[in-house]
């Protein structure tokens, strides 16, 4: 997976969580996934479709959810609140949201999917064609991880580099 | 004490009230997410505003603006069942006057264009920052907006 592909998203989770956290995030460690992805606590998944594919999975520790969602809502949280779950998925939304302007600059078009809740304890496992990668953000209040799955998609990037050689771009 | 995003602003904002009644402007927020949804009532607050309905998706926006007739829709783009923009056409097609503001992670200009060709008046890129909607808000209700003075200014 390209570092053009992910970057935008590494800047837009910086940007989302130091801003919502009101604090500095820190970019901890990136690895590649190799293996299945594995859940770590409350993951909310959005997936994109377009000139580039796949899905974005934020997750984080149980106790990492409820201090994040406690921060936003103002109060403590108890540990079954919905909420919980309702601010990872926004958060999830926003650093997407915020990446996929980035790449739309850079004249990639996609369709952004509602979040989804990831359930399953492992996902799928990942391919030669869409690797993953985990980074890793480190809070005031936990570690924040980003799982990223993205491939181009072939048949829209052959069509996207014609149309910008005819553009003479 | 945990700092909000909304609470930064507490005491900055003078209160935006409609013109024509010195009432607070009313908001219909819509948005798939509890979370956003909550987040932008607590900003509206300090803005002191009332929100007048909320709504999960395009459809409800709908029938909750017919109900409730808001000053101010606030709209999300990504929802469930019908989307944002095609929501505020439809808002917008069958009452002109209606102000609506797309409140969006998806802020690219595509989308930003379609929501303004489609009606929409304004577009504020999330997250969310409450000095940046409450100019929006001031700009969006024009003369039909006063800000008020501030409880305590002074002024």
């Amino acid at each position: 997976m390209k570092m053009e592909l992910i970057q935008p998203f590494i800047n837009a989770a910086d940007a989302v969580l130091s801003q919502g956290l009101s604090g500095t995030t820190k970019v901890g460690n990136l690895s590649m996934e190799e293996n299945a992805y594995r859940r770590k606590g409350v993951a909310g998944m959005v997936a994109l479709t377009g000139d580039i594919e796949g899905r974005i999975v934020l997750d984080l520790e149980p106790q990492t959810a409820l201090r994040v969602a406690s921060h936003y809502a103002g109060a403590e949280l108890p540990e079954s609140d919905g909420l919980i779950k309702e601010t990872i998925f926004e958060l999830a939304n926003q650093v997407v949201g915020n990446a996929v302007c980035a790449l739309n600059d850079q004249g990639f078009h996609f369709r952004v999917h509602p979040p989804l809740l990831v359930t399953s304890a492992e996902g799928d496992k990942t391919s030669e064609d869409v690797e993953a990668l985990m980074i890793c953000f480190e809070t005031g209040l936990g570690n924040v991880f980003m799982n990223v799955a993205l491939r181009y998609n072939k048949r829209r990037m052959s069509d996207h580099v014609a149309t910008s050689a005819k553009a003479g771009r | 004490m945990l700092k909000l995003e909304g609470e930064i602003a507490m005491e900055q904002f003078a209160p935006v009230k409609r013109s024509k009644d010195g009432q607070p402007v009313r908001y219909l927020i819509v948005d798939d997410s509890v979370f956003a949804r909550k987040n932008l009532a607590r900003m509206i607050e300090t803005f002191g505003g009332q929100v007048a309905a909320e709504a999960g998706d395009g459809l409800t926006a709908i029938s909750e603006f017919e109900r409730t007739h808001p000053d101010i829709v606030l709209m999300d783009i990504t929802m469930p069942q019908m989307e944002g923009i095609e929501a505020a056409e439809k808002i917008v097609q069958a009452h002109p006057e209606a102000r609506v503001v797309m409140v969006s992670s998806v802020g690219y200009q595509e989308n930003i264009v379609a929501a303004l060709q489609r009606g929409a008046r304004h577009f504020v890129q999330k997250p969310v920052k409450p000095e940046v909607l409450y100019e929006v808000i001031k700009y969006v209700m024009g003369e039909d907006g006063a800000v008020a003075a501030a409880a305590g200014s002074g002024v």
